[in-house]
C-alpha cells in the first residue's frame, strides 16, 4: 500500500490533519479557541479510527471512534468550557516560551519523529508505519504543550494530545485489540476529572489556576 | 553427572525456602547445614567425576530468562574451582552443624550463598554467570550484616554492599563488550569471536576491576579486613576460602578463555602489578593486626594477590608464546588457590572455635590454648605452616611453582618485563616471608604461652562434630602437600583450558618446573624430616641422664605476682600482639601503612600514667574512599537540587531525555 491508494490517503490525510491541528494548539493565544482545536483533533481522531475499522474491516474500531467522538470531541472540551465559564478564569494562553520558539521546536520535533520511525519501520506494511511517525510527532507536540504553557488547563489539553497521539498509533496497527482503547479512554477520563479536581483546588485557595503561583507554597523552597 | 549437579543445586534452593518456613524451630540450623553438608559433597563429587572423565554435555535445564534456557556445563576450569568449593562448603556446614545455633535470620542466605557460588562456576553463558555472582554477593552481605546490632558491623556490610555493586557494574559491561562482539551470550560464541583494540583493553581493565573488587585486590581490598570478622566464622571461612576463589575464577575465565589465546604478552602485566602488590600489602597487614580473624582475612589478601600473580604471568607467556611456561605458571596458580582455599578455611574455622570457646578474636586476650584445645591447636598449626608455606606442607608447593615461574620471567624477550618479573620475584619471595612472620605470630600468641584473661583461661575442646570439622581441611592439607604432583594432574584440564594447548605434565608425584632443571619431591622431604625428627628424639630420650622434669616458668625476671590476683602470671611478663608487631611497623609500616606512633610522657610531678599509641592507616582509605566519599557528597547535593524543581521543569526534564534518547536512536539508525 503506498501512495496514490485510497486506503493509505485517507489515513494519511487524517493523520497529518491531527498533526495540523497539534500545531495549530500550539499558536493559539485564546484558551477557547485552543479547546475548540482539541474538539476538532477528536473528531479527526474517531474519523481515523473509523477509517481503520473500515479498511481493516475491524467493527471494534468503529466503537474506539464513537469513544473517541463522545469523549474527546465532545464532553471534554464542554467540560473544558464549562470549568472556564464557571470560574472565571483568564482567558489568554500565559506561555513559558513564545509562541514562534514553539512552532520552531515543534517543527525539529516532527523530523525527529520521522528520522526514528521511518528507518526502523522499513519492511513493514507502509500505511502502519506513516501512521506512527505522525502519531509520535501528536506525542511530541503534546508534550511540548505541556511545558511551554503555565496555565493548568493548558496542561490538560496537552496531555489530551499525547493521549490521542497514542490511540492514533493505537488504530493503526492491525489486531490491536480494543482492551487497550477502552483502557486508555477510562484513562483518560480519569486524568480529566484528576486534572478538574487539581483546577478546583486551586482555584479554591489561592484564587488562580497560574501553576507558577504553586511553587512558592511547597514549603521546601522557602 | 550434571543433573547431580543440578539436583544438588535445587536442594540448596529448597534449603533456603524451608529455613525461611522453620523460623527459629530448634531444629532448622541441623537440617539446613545438614542439607548444605550433603549439597558440599555433591559438589566435590561431581567435580572430582569431571576432572577424571571425560568434560560432560552442558545440560539444557527446563528454565531460565526470557530469550534461551540456562545451559549449565562443566570444563575443567569450572570443575576444579567447584571442587574447592565442594570442599570448603563441607568443612562449613560440618563446622556450623556442630556449632551452636546463631540466630535464625543466618540460616536462609547461607545456601543461596553456596547456590550462587555453585551457579557461577557451572555456568555456560554470561548472563548466568552473572545472576549467580549476584546472588553469591547478595546472600553473602545479609551474613555479613547478620549482626548488625554492633555499629562496626553495620559499617563493614554497608562498604561490602558498595565494593559488591561496583564489581557488577564493571563485570556487566565487561561481559557485555564481549558480548556484543560476539552477538550471543554464550561463552562459545564469545570465545570464536575475540576482542581487539580498544574494546580488549576496556574489557582487561573492567574485568581486572570487578573481579578484583570481589577477590580483595589491591586497592580494592579495604572490605575484606572488614567484612570477614563481621560475618559467622563458617560464613568468613567460606567467603576466604571459596568466595575470592570465585571471583578469581570469573576473572581467569574472562581474561585467559573467552578473550581468546592471542591476546598480547603486555595483558599479564596489570595482573602482575597488582598481585605483587596486594601479595605484599596483605602481608604486612597480616603482622600489624591484632585481632584473629582480621589478620587471616589480610592474609588472604596477600594469597589471593599470588595467585593473581601466577594468572598474569601465565597470560604474559602465553601471548609470548612460551607454551611449557604458561602451564607452569597457570598449574601454579590452580594449584594455590586451591591449597589456599582449603587451608584458609581450616585457619578460619579455628578462630571461630577459640573466638567460641576463649570468648575472643583478640590476640591479646589469649594465650595458652594448646593445652585446653589440642585438637584445634594441631588442626592451626598444620593450617598456619601451610599459610606460611613451610614444606612439606600444601602452601609450599604452590608457592614453590609460583616462584619458578617467576624466575623464568626472563625468558620473554621483552627487558621491561624481565625487570619487572625479577621486581615481582623479590616481592613475592617477600610476602612469602612476611606471611610465616604473621602465621607465628598469630600461633605463638593464641596457642602458646599462658592465658591472658580468666575467659581465656577457662577455654575448653570444642565439640566432637567441629573437631572433625577442624581436622577435614587439616588434613586436606597435609594429603595435598604430600602429592603435589597428583594434584596438578588432576587439574591438567583446567590447564588446557587456560593455557589454550594441550597441558604435557611430567608424570610423578612430585613436581618438576621447566625443563627438570628443579624439582620438589615432597615424599622425600617429609620422610627425611620425619627421619631427623625420630632421630633426635631418640638422642635426646637416649642420651639424657633422668627423666622429664617439668619447671616452672621463667619469668624473664619479673617478681611473680600474688598469685591470688593474676593466678596466670603477670600479663605484662608475656608479649604482646603489638609488641611483636614492633619491628615490621617501624621497618616497612611506616613507608607502607602510614604508621605512626607516639609516646606521651607525664611531667615529673604528674601523677597519670604514660601512655604509647601506635597504629597504622591503609592508604586506600585516604587515596580511595575518601574521595569516593566527597564525590558522593558532591551528587548528592547536586542530586537535592531536583527537588526544588517545578513541576514544569520536572516536565521538561523527562521530555528531554525522551527527545535524547530518540535522536540517539535516529543517530544510530543513520549509521
Amino acid at each position: 500500500m503506498t501512495f496514490g491508494q485510497l486506503p493509505y490517503d485517507v489515513a494519511h490525510l487524517l493523520g497529518g490533519g491531527m498533526l495540523l491541528i497539534s500545531f495549530v494548539l500550539l499558536y493559539q493565544r485564546r484558551v477557547g479557541a485552543v479547546i475548540n482545536a482539541l474538539a476538532l483533533q477528536g473528531v479527526l481522531l474517531a474519523c481515523a479510527a473509523a477509517w481503520q475499522g473500515h479498511v481493516q474491516s475491524a467493527p471494534q474500531l468503529y466503537l474506539t471512534a464513537l469513544i473517541a467522538l463522545g469523549a474527546k470531541a465532545v464532553l471534554i472540551p464542554l467540560a473544558l468550557r464549562t470549568l472556564l465559564r464557571r470560574l472565571d478564569l483568564h482567558r489568554t494562553v500565559e506561555t513559558a516560551l513564545g509562541v514562534g520558539p514553539s512552532l520552531v521546536a515543534g517543527v525539529a520535533l516532527v523530523a525527529l519523529a520521522i528520522l526514528v520511525v521511518l528507518p526502523i519501520t522499513a519492511g513493514n506494511r507502509a500505511i502502519a508505519r506513516e501512521d506512527l511517525a505522525l502519531a509520535l510527532s501528536v506525542v511530541l507536540l503534546g508534550m511540548l504543550m505541556m511545558i511551554t504553557r503555565r496555565n493548568a488547563i493548558l496542561q490538560v489539553v496537552g496531555l489530551m494530545t499525547l493521549e490521542n497521539g497514542l490511540i492514533l498509533a493505537a488504530v493503526g496497527v492491525a489486531g490491536m485489540p480494543l482492551v487497550v482503547e477502552l483502557s486508555t479512554a477510562a484513562l483518560v477520563m480519569v486524568l480529566l476529572v484528576v486534572g478538574g479536581v487539581f483546577v478546583f483546588q486551586i482555584r479554591e485557595r489561592f484564587d488562580t489556576v497560574d501553576i507558577g503561583f504553586l511553587e512558592r507554597h511547597r514549603g521546601e523552597s522557602g | 553427572m550434571l543433573t547431580a549437579l543440578t539436583l544438588c543445586l535445587g536442594l540448596l534452593v529448597l534449603l533456603a525456602a524451608a529455613a525461611v518456613a522453620l523460623g527459629r524451630s530448634p531444629r532448622a540450623g541441623a537440617i539446613v547445614h545438614g542439607g548444605c553438608l550433603v549439597a558440599s559433597l555433591g559438589f566435590a563429587a561431581v567435580a572430582l567425576a569431571a576432572l577424571l572423565g571425560a568434560p560432560a554435555e552442558p545440560l539444557t535445564l527446563p528454565f531460565g530468562p526470557p530469550w534461551a534456557a540456562a545451559r549449565i556445563g562443566l570444563d575443567g576450569l569450572s570443575a576444579w574451582f567447584l571442587l574447592l568449593l565442594g570442599l570448603t562448603g563441607g568443612a562449613a556446614s560440618l563446622f556450623a552443624l556442630g556449632h551452636p545455633p546463631g540466630p535464625a535470620r543466618t540460616l536462609p542466605p547461607f545456601p543461596l550463598f553456596l547456590a550462587g557460588m555453585a551457579l557461577t562456576l557451572a555456568a555456560t553463558d554470561a548472563f548466568l554467570l552473572l545472576f549467580g555472582f549476584e546472588l553469591m554477593s547478595l546472600a553473602s552481605w545479609a551474613l555479613v550484616a547478620a549482626d548488625h546490632e554492633k555499629a562496626e558491623n553495620r559499617a563493614a556490610a554497608r562498604l561490602y554492599l558498595g565494593f559488591a555493586v561496583l564489581a557488577a557494574a564493571c563485570l556487566i559491561p565487561a561481559f557485555g563488550l564481549l558480548a556484543g562482539h560476539a552477538g550471543a551470550l554464550d561463552f562459545a560464541a564469545m570465545r570464536a569471536a575475540p576482542p581487539e583494540g580498544w574494546q580488549a583493553a576496556a574489557v582487561l581493565a573492567l574485568g581486572l576491576a570487578g573481579a578484583g573488587a570481589k577477590a580483595g585486590l589491591v586497592p580494592l581490598h579495604v572490605w575484606l579486613p572488614l567484612a570477614h570478622p563481621a560475618a559467622p566464622s563458617h560464613v568468613s571461612a567460606l567467603m576466604s576460602g571459596a568466595m575470592t576463589k570465585v571471583a578469581l575464577y570469573v576473572l581467569a575465565r574472562l581474561l585467559l578463555d573467552l578473550c581468546g589465546a592471542a591476546q598480547p604478552s603486555w595483558w599479564g602485566v596489570p595482573l602482575l602489578v597488582v598481585g605483587a602488590v596486594s601479595a605484599v600489602l596483605g602481608a604486612l597487614r597480616a603482622n600489624l593486626e591484632d585481632d584473629a580473624k582480621t589478620l587471616l582475612a589480610c592474609s588472604t589478601i596477600e594469597n589471593v594477590g599470588l595467585i593473581v600473580l601466577g594468572l598474569g604471568l601465565a597470560l604474559a607467556f602465553r601471548g609470548a608464546d612460551l607454551g611449557p611456561l604458561a602451564t607452569l605458571a597457570a598449574g601454579a596458580a590452580l594449584l594455590h588457590a586451591l591449597n589456599h582455599g582449603v587451608f584458609k578455611t581450616g585457619l578460619f574455622l579455628v578462630a571461630g572455635a577459640v573466638l567460641h570457646s576463649a570468648g575472643s578474636r583478640r590476640l591479646d586476650r589469649l594465650g595458652g590454648l594448646i593445652h585446653a584445645m589440642p585438637v584445634t591447636a594441631g588442626a592451626a598449626l598444620v593450617g598456619a605452616c601451610a599459610a606460611a608455606s613451610l614444606p612439606p606442607l600444601s602452601g609450599f608447593a604452590g608457592e614453590w611453582l609460583l616462584l619458578q615461574s617467576v624466575l623464568a620471567g626472563w625468558r620473554v624477550s621483552d627487558i621491561a618485563f624481565q625487570v619487572l618479573a625479577a621486581a615481582a620475584a623479590a616481592l613475592a619471595a617477600m610476602a612469602a616471608a612476611l606471611a610465616a612472620a604473621a602465621m607465628l605470630r598469630m600461633f605463638g600468641l593464641v596457642f602458646l604461652g599462658r592465658p591472658r584473661t580468666p575467659r581465656g583461661a577457662g577455654a575448653h575442646e570444642v565439640s566432637a562434630i567441629e573437631r572433625a570439622a577442624l581436622l577435614l581441611p587439616a588434613g586436606l592439607t597435609v594429603l595435598f602437600g604430600l602429592f603435589p604432583g597428583l594434584l596438578l594432574s588432576l587439574a591438567a584440564p583446567a590447564l588446557t583450558v587456560l593455557t589454550g594447548r594441550p597441558a604435557e605434565l611430567p608424570p610423578g608425584l612430585w613436581l618438576t618446573a621447566g625443563e627438570g632443571a628443579s624439582g620438589y619431591a615432597p615424599l622425600a622431604v617429609f620422610l627425611l624430616l620425619a627421619a631427623v625428627l625420630v632421630a633426635v628424639f631418640f638422642l635426646v630420650r637416649r642420651r639424657s641422664p633422668a627423666a622429664t622434669q617439668r619447671g616452672p616458668v621463667w619469668n624473664c625476671g619479673f617478681i611473680d605476682p600474688p598469685s591470688h590476683l593474676l593466678p596466670f602470671g603477670d600479663p605484662l611478663t608475656q608479649p604482646t600482639a603489638g609488641g611483636i608487631a614492633q619491628p615490621l611497623r617501624r621497618m616497612l609500616g611506616e613507608s607502607l601503612l602510614a604508621a605512626h606512633e607516639a609516646v606521651d610522657m607525664p611531667r615529673p610531678g604528674e601523677t597519670r600514667a604514660a601512655t604509647h599509641r601506635a597504629g597504622f592507616r591503609d592508604p586506600a582509605f585516604a587515596l580511595l574512599l575518601a574521595p569516593a566519599a566527597a564525590l558522593r557528597e558532591r551528587l548528592s547535593i547536586q542530586a537535592e537540587r531536583l527537588r526544588d524543581f517545578t513541576i514544569r521543569r520536572c516536565l521538561s526534564l523527562s521530555f528531554a531525555t525522551l527527545v535524547g534518547l530518540l535522536a540517539l536512536l535516529a543517530w544510530i539508525e543513520a549509521r
